[in-house]
């Protein structure tokens, strides 16, 4: 059984994916959600969510989430729809044939930034900003690195030639990234009074992000207890009869 | 002792025989839960969705149709007929008996206001759409909608007169929004 | 039990069908040498994986979408909406991974203790065909998510067959039924994918069917010498199995709950993107070795063949051992070279896992090299070369009389 383990480890090692040549790992920090008991916190979410919408919400789009999957970070029906409402979408053919622009209900996906890729390079310096819906997920070790891409915008260092347009940022492979730095101090006035650090903000909106990528993540880990507990006592059971089988035989 | 163990079955009930048959007995119990719980979320999985549960209401805009007239709109997939009643309509639809009836049900119970009619448009037999929306379709013989899958006839209160059909049209939950709109589901 | 049943429905319907009976005599009856160790649960462990993969993926055929423009929205649909979707794609994700763990802990098993030599060839060459179809299903499965893994291991793994001379432009055109992987490809894979499970279980049938006529090898090695070596294979080996799949189940959770993108790769959760090659490109973990073998020639026809021979040569073990002596208990020189050979294998992992640069190339090189060395040359020659050491005169007594050998004489069950 031990050299089973060894092998599914290291197996699974060789498979853990490869970081970034060039860029430093970005250091890891606490986060509610992580470990095996972790559950999101649902403030932290919802100011992340503010600062997604205020900050991040004019270029990167948030597709593959709906404005009704906003009840999970605790925003109430009312809440849905008013945010929701804010938005403008669009609909159609009508009964004229014609498409036409209608305000946002809790079942629509949240309205892309951009009509299509082109359209958001032609304004963005030839830069696509990725949707974010997935982006913990889509990044290896993605809520550090996220919160480290947020936070470590600087200065070049000496000697470097920085391209048109780009920024010197710490954790982005190849140093020279097109978004310019989003989060300034202060910049989102938080409705709970929290203090807007571009720490906090951007410990915010990777709790936001990474429930975004990982909406079944409590309701996983929940279950996973359970099944864990109850396989335990389903094999422990198996053994002892296993046992009693096969006590004449020894 | 290889032999004897192959022969001994789990029904001796000396002392060993009976906590072995507790085990045996504790261990399929758990085992059988532990099944059924994992058959369960496959059988969820088939039932709608939660994007397809989202868009359980459509909003319809009342004010093109004029009397007489009928449209058609969409609603969880399944075509709604929305009909702008004339006064005979209405008055027809009042008078029946409800003796005459296969499902007894009196019109004022089936509409909000009495010039609109709403109802889902699949026939209660096995599923067809009745004809009776256009002016042109045939209408059944008490003016309301005909099945031509099975010959089922509809009165101008959506309801079941003639043919196999076991029910009336389902009259789906609706609310007026305004004197112009209404809201299905 | 069938003809002497109590139940007369059950004698009606084992007279016309004898399903019965066929129960009776293929589990019950079917004799199991007694001292199988916990290394022959594997067998039975990946039939069942091989069902727990069926059942999802079909669950998950019905939501998924094999079309370029929705097969990832799809896909993400099943993980958001669906009820309970993301459970159901978890398992069956991490069960292809398990599903490997498992078949290959069964291979080396097989080729620990001699399973493949005669007169059980064929068993063993099914299994290498069990493979090479399991292969084939897990990188078209791997396709379908349409990310940019997906679609990058699409291109480079169907590019192989350019290197076929001659035809290998006009093949790979054909198997993508277009220009470059598109949406053509895509659907067939998803034809591809839900079929070949089925064929997998066909073979696995004759596989049980060749494994049934000679019954199991055993840690010893030797022939089972009558009644006294052998148990009913139920309740023995049955509830020893479900043990061992209680085991089994407890890590496959502990992945599929809280971990269950571990062994999957970030990339594919970027939509394909037919115009940017994601910098590091690597195959699912259970391909790594061959992909390093691939990479080892610097030739292209090269690599691909050598690639494809590594799965080859399998089927030509039973042959390539020239020793009568099955089990590796007993020819301790085979044993420092299996060990020798699944350490490599590691290695071919993990060279497979980094870009081929610098010392990961000489690495690779060495590591295939040796693999092939193992089977072409010193699998031949150790069964000319090799003293076994003496075989146990049955199951039952496997007395060595004055033998060094601690292993052996706590031989007729190993560890319970």
């Amino acid at each position: 059984m031990r050299k089973i383990l060894l092998a599914t480890l290291l197996a699974a090692g060789i498979a853990g994916p490869a970081a970034a040549a060039e860029s430093p790992k970005a250091p890891a920090q606490e986060w509610s959600f992580g470990g095996l008991f972790g559950t999101l916190d649902l403030a932290s979410a919802q100011r992340g969510f503010q600062v997604y919408k205020e900050v991040c919400a004019t270029c990167h789009g948030l597709y593959h989430l709906s404005y009704r999957n906003l009840g999970d970070i605790g925003f109430n029906e009312e809440e849905v729809k008013a945010i929701a409402a804010q938005a403008t979408v669009r609909d159609g053919p009508n009964d004229q044939g014609e498409m036409f622009d209608r305000p946002g209900r809790p079942s629509d996906r949240f309205v892309r930034p951009f009509a299509n890729e082109k359209a958001a390079r032609a304004t963005n310096n030839g830069a696509y900003p990725p949707d974010l819906s997935l982006i913990t997920k889509a990044r290896a070790d993605g809520p550090n690195y996220i919160y480290g891409l947020l936070t470590g915008y600087g200065d070049p260092p000496p000697g470097t030639v920085m391209g048109e347009g780009m920024n010197w940022n710490k954790y982005f492979p190849g140093h020279q990234i097109a978004m310019p730095p989003p989060l300034t101090a202060n910049g989102v006035t938080y409705s709970d009074g929290t203090p807007s650090s571009v720490e906090q903000m951007a410990k915010d909106l990777v709790t936001f992000l990474a429930w975004s990528a990982e909406p079944e993540m409590e309701q996983r880990k929940r279950t996973g207890v359970k099944v864990i507990l109850f396989l335990l006592v389903l094999t422990g059971l198996l053994y002892a009869v296993k046992r009693k089988v096969w006590a004449a035989v020894h | 002792m290889a032999n004897s163990a192959s022969t001994t079955t789990p029904a001796g009930h000396d002392e060993g025989g009976t906590r072995r048959d507790f085990l045996y007995l504790a261990a399929g119990a758990v085992g059988g839960i532990g099944v059924a719980s994992a058959v369960w979320p496959f059988i969820s999985s088939m039932n709608p969705a939660a994007d397809v549960r989202a868009l359980s209401s459509t909003e319809v805009d009342l004010s093109p149709v004029k009397e007489g007239q009928a449209i058609t709109v969409t609603w969880r997939g399944k075509p709604v007929f929305v009909r702008r009643r004339t006064p005979e309509e209405v008055k027809s639809a009042v008078d029946v008996a409800l003796a005459d009836l296969p499902d007894p049900q009196p019109d004022q119970a089936r509409v909000k206001k009495p010039e609109w009619l709403i109802v889902v448009g699949v026939c209660t037999h096995l599923g067809c759409v009745p004809l009776g929306q256009k002016s042109t379709d045939p209408r059944g013989d008490y003016g309301g909608w005909f099945c031509p899958c099975h010959g089922s006839h509809y009165d101008t209160s959506g309801r079941i007169r003639k043919g196999p059909a076991p029910q009336n049209l389902t009259v789906p939950g609706y609310e007026f929004l305004s004197d112009t709109s209404i809201r299905i589901g | 039990m069938a003809q002497q049943s109590q139940s007369a429905l059950i004698r009606w319907v084992d007279h016309r069908l004898p399903v019965f009976s066929f129960m009776q005599h293929e589990l019950h009856e079917y004799p199991t040498p007694k001292n199988l160790n916990y290394w022959w649960n594997f067998g039975s462990l990946a039939g069942i994986v091989l069902v727990i993969m069926l059942v999802t993926g079909i669950f998950l055929a019905m939501q998924y979408t094999p079309h370029t423009d929705h097969a990832f929205d799809s896909v993400e649909r099943i993980m958001r909406d669906v009820n309970y979707g993301w459970l159901i794609r978890y398992v069956h994700m991490n069960g292809a991974s398990f599903f490997f763990i498992v078949v290959y802990i069964h291979i080396f098993r097989g080729l620990y203790y001699g399973s493949y030599k005669a007169p059980r060839e064929l068993l063993w060459i099914l299994g290498v065909v069990i493979l090479l179809l399991m292969m084939a299903t897990a990188f078209m499965g791997y396709v379908l998510p349409w990310g940019q893994m997906s679609f990058w291991g699409a291109t480079v793994i169907t590019n192989l067959f350019s290197a076929v001379p001659l035809v290998g432009e006009s093949v790979v055109t054909w198997l993508w039924g277009g220009f470059s992987v598109d949406n053509p490809t895509l659907n067939r894979f998803f034809a591809l994918h839900f079929l070949l499970p089925f064929v997998i279980v066909g073979v696995v049938v004759v596989h049980i069917l060749a494994l049934h006529q000679h019954g199991s090898n055993n840690p010893l090695g030797i022939d089972r010498k009558g009644p006294q070596d052998a148990i009913p294979f139920h309740p023995y080996y049955t509830v020893k199995d479900l043990f061992g799949l209680g085991v089994f189940l407890i890590a496959f959770a502990a992945f599929v709950f809280f971990a269950p993108n571990y062994m999957g790769h970030p990339d594919n959760y970027i939509p394909a993107n037919p115009l940017v090659t994601p910098a590091h490109i690597v195959p699912e973990w259970y391909f790594l070795p061959f992909y390093a073998i691939l990479r080892a020639v610097p030739d292209k026809l090269g690599g691909v063949l050598l690639m494809f021979g590594a799965v080859a040569v399998l089927f030509l073990v039973p042959w390539l051992d020239t020793s009568r002596v099955r089990s590796a208990r007993f020819r301790p020189v085979y044993r420092q070279f299996f060990w020798l050979l699944l350490v490599d294998c590691v290695v071919l992992g993990w060279v497979g896992a980094n870009p081929p640069e610098g010392a990961f190339i000489t690495i690779g090189r060495i590591a295939t090299a040796w693999y092939f060395l193992h089977f072409l040359v010193i699998l031949p020659l150790l069964g000319k070369l090799e003293r076994p050491l003496p075989l146990p005169t049955s199951i039952s007594t496997p007395v060595l009389k004055g033998g060094g050998l601690a292993g052996a004489s706590a031989a007729p069950m190993e560890k319970p």
